[in-house]
Protein backbone atom coordinates (compact mmCIF):
# COMPACT_ATOMS: atom_id res chain seq x y z
CA UNK A 1 0.00 0.00 0.00
CA UNK A 2 1.54 3.40 -1.11
CA UNK A 3 1.78 6.47 1.29
CA UNK A 4 -0.89 8.07 -0.73
CA UNK A 5 -3.21 4.91 -0.08
CA UNK A 6 -2.50 4.52 3.46
CA UNK A 7 -3.46 8.26 4.72
CA UNK A 8 -6.94 8.15 2.14
CA UNK A 9 -7.46 4.84 4.22
CA UNK A 10 -6.53 6.65 7.42
CA UNK A 11 -8.43 9.86 7.25
CA UNK A 12 -12.14 7.84 7.51
CA UNK A 13 -10.91 5.93 10.35
CA UNK A 14 -9.70 9.39 12.01
CA UNK A 15 -13.32 10.82 11.51
CA UNK A 16 -14.72 8.10 13.22
CA UNK A 17 -12.46 7.72 15.97
CA UNK A 18 -12.58 11.85 16.34
CA UNK A 19 -16.18 11.46 16.77
CA UNK A 20 -16.28 8.39 18.71
CA UNK A 21 -13.76 10.53 21.57
CA UNK A 22 -16.02 13.70 21.47
CA UNK A 23 -18.77 11.32 22.36
CA UNK A 24 -16.71 9.55 25.12
CA UNK A 25 -15.54 12.94 26.82
CA UNK A 26 -18.84 14.62 27.03
CA UNK A 27 -20.16 11.74 28.94
CA UNK A 28 -16.89 11.91 30.99
CA UNK A 29 -17.22 13.03 35.02
CA UNK A 30 -16.08 17.29 34.94
CA UNK A 31 -12.08 17.57 35.71
CA UNK A 32 -11.91 17.23 39.42
CA UNK A 33 -15.07 15.29 39.98
CA UNK A 34 -14.20 12.15 40.69
CA UNK A 35 -16.72 9.85 41.48
CA UNK A 36 -15.36 6.94 42.82
CA UNK A 37 -16.24 4.59 44.31
CA UNK A 38 -12.88 2.68 44.28
CA UNK A 39 -9.92 5.51 44.99
CA UNK A 40 -12.43 6.77 47.82
CA UNK A 41 -12.65 3.69 49.80
CA UNK A 42 -9.04 2.84 49.64
CA UNK A 43 -7.81 6.30 51.02
CA UNK A 44 -9.50 5.41 53.93
CA UNK A 45 -9.42 1.35 54.25
CA UNK A 46 -5.48 1.05 53.21
CA UNK A 47 -3.89 2.38 56.18
CA UNK A 48 -6.14 0.64 58.71
CA UNK A 49 -6.00 -2.56 56.29
CA UNK A 50 -1.95 -3.07 55.08
CA UNK A 51 -0.29 -0.44 57.44
CA UNK A 52 1.09 1.46 54.45
CA UNK A 53 0.99 5.16 54.56
CA UNK A 54 1.58 5.72 50.66
CA UNK A 55 -1.95 4.15 49.61
CA UNK A 56 -0.58 4.16 45.93
CA UNK A 57 2.48 1.85 47.04
CA UNK A 58 -0.88 -0.78 48.82
CA UNK A 59 -2.74 -0.83 45.88
CA UNK A 60 0.61 -1.48 43.15
CA UNK A 61 1.76 -4.10 45.78
CA UNK A 62 -0.99 -5.42 47.63
CA UNK A 63 -4.73 -4.60 46.21
CA UNK A 64 -3.41 -5.15 42.39
CA UNK A 65 -0.19 -7.17 43.36
CA UNK A 66 -1.48 -9.52 41.02
CA UNK A 67 -1.95 -7.33 38.20
CA UNK A 68 1.81 -5.63 38.52
CA UNK A 69 3.30 -9.36 38.34
CA UNK A 70 1.85 -9.26 35.01
CA UNK A 71 3.99 -6.10 34.30
CA UNK A 72 6.82 -7.38 36.37
CA UNK A 73 6.55 -10.28 33.59
CA UNK A 74 6.38 -7.86 30.93
CA UNK A 75 9.27 -6.76 31.72
CA UNK A 76 11.08 -9.34 32.56
CA UNK A 77 9.81 -10.79 29.01
CA UNK A 78 10.94 -7.33 27.52
CA UNK A 79 14.24 -7.15 29.04
CA UNK A 80 14.88 -10.99 27.94
CA UNK A 81 13.93 -10.35 24.39
CA UNK A 82 16.14 -7.27 23.76
CA UNK A 83 19.27 -9.76 25.72
CA UNK A 84 18.65 -11.89 22.93
CA UNK A 85 18.29 -9.71 20.26
CA UNK A 86 21.30 -8.32 20.46
CA UNK A 87 24.03 -9.87 22.73
CA UNK A 88 26.37 -11.16 21.12
CA UNK A 89 29.34 -13.65 21.56
CA UNK A 90 32.54 -11.94 21.21
CA UNK A 91 32.67 -9.57 24.30
CA UNK A 92 35.38 -9.69 25.50
CA UNK A 93 37.53 -7.28 22.65
CA UNK A 94 39.20 -4.34 24.76
CA UNK A 95 37.49 -1.19 24.69
CA UNK A 96 39.73 1.82 25.05
CA UNK A 97 36.79 4.72 25.64
CA UNK A 98 37.43 7.01 28.01
CA UNK A 99 36.22 10.64 28.98
CA UNK A 100 39.37 12.98 28.52
CA UNK A 101 37.46 15.95 30.49
CA UNK A 102 37.89 16.54 34.56
CA UNK A 103 34.94 18.83 34.58
CA UNK A 104 32.63 15.88 33.61
CA UNK A 105 34.04 13.32 35.62
CA UNK A 106 33.69 15.34 39.29
CA UNK A 107 30.70 16.55 37.99
CA UNK A 108 29.78 12.49 36.92
CA UNK A 109 30.93 11.50 40.13
CA UNK A 110 29.01 13.69 42.35
CA UNK A 111 26.17 13.07 40.14
CA UNK A 112 26.16 9.41 40.69
CA UNK A 113 26.42 9.51 44.68
CA UNK A 114 23.34 12.10 44.62
CA UNK A 115 21.32 10.13 42.37
CA UNK A 116 21.98 6.78 43.81
CA UNK A 117 21.76 7.79 47.34
CA UNK A 118 17.69 9.47 45.71
CA UNK A 119 16.61 6.35 44.33
CA UNK A 120 17.64 4.01 47.64
CA UNK A 121 15.72 6.78 49.52
CA UNK A 122 12.55 6.24 46.84
CA UNK A 123 12.94 2.56 46.96
CA UNK A 124 13.51 1.95 50.80
CA UNK A 125 10.57 4.46 52.02
CA UNK A 126 8.27 3.49 48.84
CA UNK A 127 5.49 2.42 51.15
CA UNK A 128 5.80 5.08 53.53
CA UNK A 129 5.96 8.57 51.62
CA UNK A 130 6.14 9.30 47.42
CA UNK A 131 8.51 6.40 46.23
CA UNK A 132 8.33 2.88 45.65
CA UNK A 133 10.63 -0.44 44.16
CA UNK A 134 9.35 1.33 40.10
CA UNK A 135 10.88 4.65 40.33
CA UNK A 136 13.83 3.83 42.64
CA UNK A 137 14.76 1.17 40.29
CA UNK A 138 14.92 3.03 37.82
CA UNK A 139 16.79 6.23 39.55
CA UNK A 140 19.55 3.64 41.12
CA UNK A 141 20.33 2.06 37.80
CA UNK A 142 20.64 5.97 36.39
CA UNK A 143 23.11 6.49 39.21
CA UNK A 144 25.00 3.38 38.03
CA UNK A 145 25.20 4.30 34.11
CA UNK A 146 26.61 7.80 35.50
CA UNK A 147 30.23 5.60 35.86
CA UNK A 148 30.19 4.99 32.11
CA UNK A 149 29.13 9.00 31.38
CA UNK A 150 32.17 10.26 34.06
CA UNK A 151 34.54 7.20 33.53
CA UNK A 152 35.25 4.50 30.73
CA UNK A 153 33.67 2.01 28.98
CA UNK A 154 36.04 -0.95 31.00
CA UNK A 155 34.87 0.30 34.14
CA UNK A 156 30.85 0.15 33.21
CA UNK A 157 31.37 -3.21 32.20
CA UNK A 158 32.84 -4.01 35.59
CA UNK A 159 29.55 -2.64 37.22
CA UNK A 160 26.65 -3.49 34.82
CA UNK A 161 28.36 -7.35 34.54
CA UNK A 162 26.17 -10.25 32.66
CA UNK A 163 27.00 -12.56 35.31
CA UNK A 164 25.44 -10.30 37.75
CA UNK A 165 22.87 -8.62 36.27
CA UNK A 166 21.13 -11.53 34.65
CA UNK A 167 20.53 -13.43 37.73
CA UNK A 168 19.45 -10.12 39.87
CA UNK A 169 16.61 -10.05 37.52
CA UNK A 170 15.32 -13.46 37.24
CA UNK A 171 15.60 -13.50 41.25
CA UNK A 172 13.71 -10.02 41.25
CA UNK A 173 10.79 -11.92 39.41
CA UNK A 174 10.65 -14.68 41.22
CA UNK A 175 11.17 -13.32 44.77
CA UNK A 176 7.56 -11.22 43.75
CA UNK A 177 6.12 -14.63 42.82
CA UNK A 178 7.95 -16.28 46.28
CA UNK A 179 6.34 -13.46 48.55
CA UNK A 180 2.65 -13.80 46.97
CA UNK A 181 2.95 -17.74 47.03
CA UNK A 182 4.28 -17.86 51.16
CA UNK A 183 1.20 -15.28 51.93
CA UNK A 184 -0.94 -18.12 50.25
CA UNK A 185 0.39 -20.53 51.83
CA UNK A 186 0.11 -19.12 55.56
CA UNK A 187 -3.65 -18.95 54.96
CA UNK A 188 -3.67 -14.84 53.12
CA UNK A 189 -4.96 -14.34 49.95
CA UNK A 190 -1.81 -14.46 46.77
CA UNK A 191 0.23 -11.30 47.69
CA UNK A 192 -1.26 -10.13 50.60
CA UNK A 193 1.12 -8.36 52.96
CA UNK A 194 -0.36 -9.54 56.59
CA UNK A 195 2.40 -12.18 56.89
CA UNK A 196 4.98 -10.49 58.89
CA UNK A 197 2.34 -7.97 61.20
CA UNK A 198 1.76 -4.81 60.82
CA UNK A 199 4.37 -2.72 62.40
CA UNK A 200 4.67 0.43 63.44
CA UNK A 201 2.45 2.46 60.33
CA UNK A 202 4.59 5.79 59.28
CA UNK A 203 8.20 3.79 59.80
CA UNK A 204 10.10 1.51 58.01
CA UNK A 205 8.63 -1.45 60.18
CA UNK A 206 5.41 -1.48 58.56
CA UNK A 207 2.97 -3.07 56.27
CA UNK A 208 4.37 -6.72 56.65
CA UNK A 209 5.32 -8.47 53.57
CA UNK A 210 4.99 -4.91 51.29
CA UNK A 211 9.11 -3.58 51.87
CA UNK A 212 10.24 -7.22 50.73
CA UNK A 213 8.04 -7.44 47.22
CA UNK A 214 9.61 -3.43 46.89
CA UNK A 215 13.05 -4.78 46.89
CA UNK A 216 12.13 -7.39 44.58
CA UNK A 217 10.89 -5.19 42.14
CA UNK A 218 13.59 -2.44 42.91
CA UNK A 219 16.22 -5.33 41.84
CA UNK A 220 14.13 -6.28 38.95
CA UNK A 221 13.70 -2.76 37.51
CA UNK A 222 17.32 -1.56 37.82
CA UNK A 223 18.81 -4.95 36.92
CA UNK A 224 16.27 -4.51 34.10
CA UNK A 225 17.15 -1.38 33.12
CA UNK A 226 20.84 -1.56 33.76
CA UNK A 227 21.11 -4.67 31.06
CA UNK A 228 19.08 -2.70 28.44
CA UNK A 229 21.85 0.06 28.74
CA UNK A 230 24.40 -2.42 28.42
CA UNK A 231 23.16 -4.20 25.57
CA UNK A 232 22.97 -0.81 23.58
CA UNK A 233 26.30 0.22 24.87
CA UNK A 234 27.77 -2.58 23.71
CA UNK A 235 25.83 -2.52 20.14
CA UNK A 236 26.84 1.51 19.83
CA UNK A 237 30.36 1.76 21.25
CA UNK A 238 31.82 -1.65 20.29
CA UNK A 239 32.01 -0.54 16.27
CA UNK A 240 33.01 2.84 17.17
CA UNK A 241 35.72 1.93 19.25
CA UNK A 242 36.75 -0.51 16.67
CA UNK A 243 36.45 1.55 13.69
CA UNK A 244 38.03 4.13 15.46
CA UNK A 245 40.72 3.51 17.48
CA UNK A 246 42.85 1.64 15.41
CA UNK B 1 -12.48 24.56 30.85
CA UNK B 2 -13.24 21.43 32.65
CA UNK B 3 -12.84 19.05 29.49
CA UNK B 4 -9.60 20.80 28.96
CA UNK B 5 -7.54 17.93 30.30
CA UNK B 6 -9.21 15.44 27.98
CA UNK B 7 -9.06 17.37 25.16
CA UNK B 8 -4.99 16.94 25.97
CA UNK B 9 -5.17 13.28 26.11
CA UNK B 10 -7.27 13.09 23.32
CA UNK B 11 -5.31 15.58 20.97
CA UNK B 12 -1.98 13.41 22.30
CA UNK B 13 -3.66 10.14 21.18
CA UNK B 14 -4.66 11.24 17.62
CA UNK B 15 -0.88 13.13 17.23
CA UNK B 16 1.07 9.98 17.80
CA UNK B 17 -1.43 7.88 15.64
CA UNK B 18 -1.10 10.72 12.93
CA UNK B 19 2.98 10.18 13.19
CA UNK B 20 2.57 6.03 13.08
CA UNK B 21 0.31 6.13 10.04
CA UNK B 22 2.55 9.03 8.28
CA UNK B 23 5.91 7.37 9.39
CA UNK B 24 8.86 6.29 7.48
CA UNK B 25 11.15 5.33 9.82
CA UNK B 26 11.02 2.73 12.13
CA UNK B 27 12.57 4.53 15.25
CA UNK B 28 10.42 7.55 15.02
CA UNK B 29 7.42 5.31 14.45
CA UNK B 30 7.99 3.37 17.68
CA UNK B 31 8.40 6.93 19.67
CA UNK B 32 4.89 7.87 18.06
CA UNK B 33 4.04 4.69 19.97
CA UNK B 34 5.05 5.69 22.54
CA UNK B 35 3.47 9.53 22.37
CA UNK B 36 -0.08 7.28 22.11
CA UNK B 37 0.53 5.59 25.13
CA UNK B 38 1.02 8.59 27.28
CA UNK B 39 -2.23 9.43 26.30
CA UNK B 40 -3.51 7.03 28.13
CA UNK B 41 -1.43 8.54 30.97
CA UNK B 42 -3.20 12.13 31.09
CA UNK B 43 -6.56 10.48 30.88
CA UNK B 44 -5.92 8.30 33.66
CA UNK B 45 -4.61 10.82 35.93
CA UNK B 46 -7.31 13.66 34.68
CA UNK B 47 -10.08 10.91 36.19
CA UNK B 48 -8.82 10.58 39.00
CA UNK B 49 -8.22 13.81 40.11
CA UNK B 50 -10.53 15.01 42.67
CA UNK B 51 -10.79 19.29 43.62
CA UNK B 52 -8.66 19.81 46.32
CA UNK B 53 -7.25 16.52 46.85
CA UNK B 54 -4.17 16.02 47.97
CA UNK B 55 -1.36 13.43 47.54
CA UNK B 56 -3.02 9.55 48.52
CA UNK B 57 -0.11 9.53 51.19
CA UNK B 58 -1.11 9.46 54.79
CA UNK B 59 2.30 10.28 56.42
CA UNK B 60 1.83 13.25 58.33
CA UNK B 61 -1.62 13.80 57.06
CA UNK B 62 -5.03 13.19 58.94
CA UNK B 63 -6.56 9.79 57.23
CA UNK B 64 -9.74 11.36 56.12
CA UNK B 65 -8.47 14.10 54.05
CA UNK B 66 -9.18 14.41 50.50
CA UNK B 67 -7.14 12.70 48.18
CA UNK B 68 -6.66 11.51 44.32
CA UNK B 69 -7.64 7.97 43.19
CA UNK B 70 -4.50 6.07 43.97
CA UNK B 71 -5.60 3.31 41.62
CA UNK B 72 -4.84 5.45 38.59
CA UNK B 73 -1.95 6.73 40.40
CA UNK B 74 -0.67 3.19 40.21
CA UNK B 75 -1.53 2.40 37.07
CA UNK B 76 0.75 4.72 35.50
CA UNK B 77 3.28 4.30 37.50
CA UNK B 78 4.31 0.40 36.63
CA UNK B 79 3.43 1.31 33.08
CA UNK B 80 5.76 3.89 32.57
CA UNK B 81 8.34 2.04 33.47
CA UNK B 82 6.94 -1.19 31.89
CA UNK B 83 7.05 0.79 28.78
CA UNK B 84 10.08 2.12 28.11
CA UNK B 85 11.50 -1.84 28.51
CA UNK B 86 9.42 -2.81 26.07
CA UNK B 87 10.02 0.44 23.60
CA UNK B 88 13.77 -1.25 24.42
CA UNK B 89 12.44 -4.56 22.74
CA UNK B 90 10.90 -2.69 19.80
CA UNK B 91 14.38 -0.64 19.12
CA UNK B 92 16.20 -4.14 19.08
CA UNK B 93 13.89 -5.40 16.62
CA UNK B 94 14.21 -2.54 14.67
CA UNK B 95 18.24 -2.46 14.56
CA UNK B 96 17.81 -6.04 13.41
CA UNK B 97 15.94 -5.25 11.15
CA UNK B 98 18.35 -2.21 10.04
CA UNK B 99 21.34 -5.01 9.87
CA UNK B 100 18.94 -7.14 7.59
CA UNK B 101 17.39 -5.15 4.72
CA UNK B 102 19.80 -2.26 5.47
CA UNK B 103 16.64 0.61 5.45
CA UNK B 104 14.69 1.70 8.51
CA UNK B 105 11.51 2.98 6.15
CA UNK B 106 8.72 0.49 6.84
CA UNK B 107 8.15 1.06 2.68
CA UNK B 108 11.26 -0.83 2.23
CA UNK B 109 10.73 -3.63 4.35
CA UNK B 110 9.61 -6.03 2.10
CA UNK B 111 7.86 -7.86 5.11
CA UNK B 112 6.15 -4.86 5.99
CA UNK B 113 4.09 -4.21 2.48
CA UNK B 114 0.28 -4.35 3.08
Amino acid sequence: MSRRARILVFLPALAVFGALLVWAVVGLPDFGHYVGPYGYLLNHVALPERHMTNVVTAVVFDYRGFDTMGEEFILLGAVTGVALLLRSQERDEEVREGVGSDTVRVVGIVLAGAALLVGLWLIAFGFVTPGGGFQGGVIVAGAIFCVFLCADFSAWRGVASQTVLDPLEGLGAAGYVVIGLAALISGYPFLTNELLGPGVPGTLHSGGTGPFINWCVAFAVSAGVLILFSEFLEEYIVPIAAGGGK
Amino acid sequence: MSVFPYVVAAWICVVGIYGIVTSTNLIHLALCLTVTQSSTYVLLLTIGYVNGGGPPIFKGVKLGTTAVDPVVQSLVLTDIVVSVTVLALILALALNVQKKVGSMDPDEIPELRG
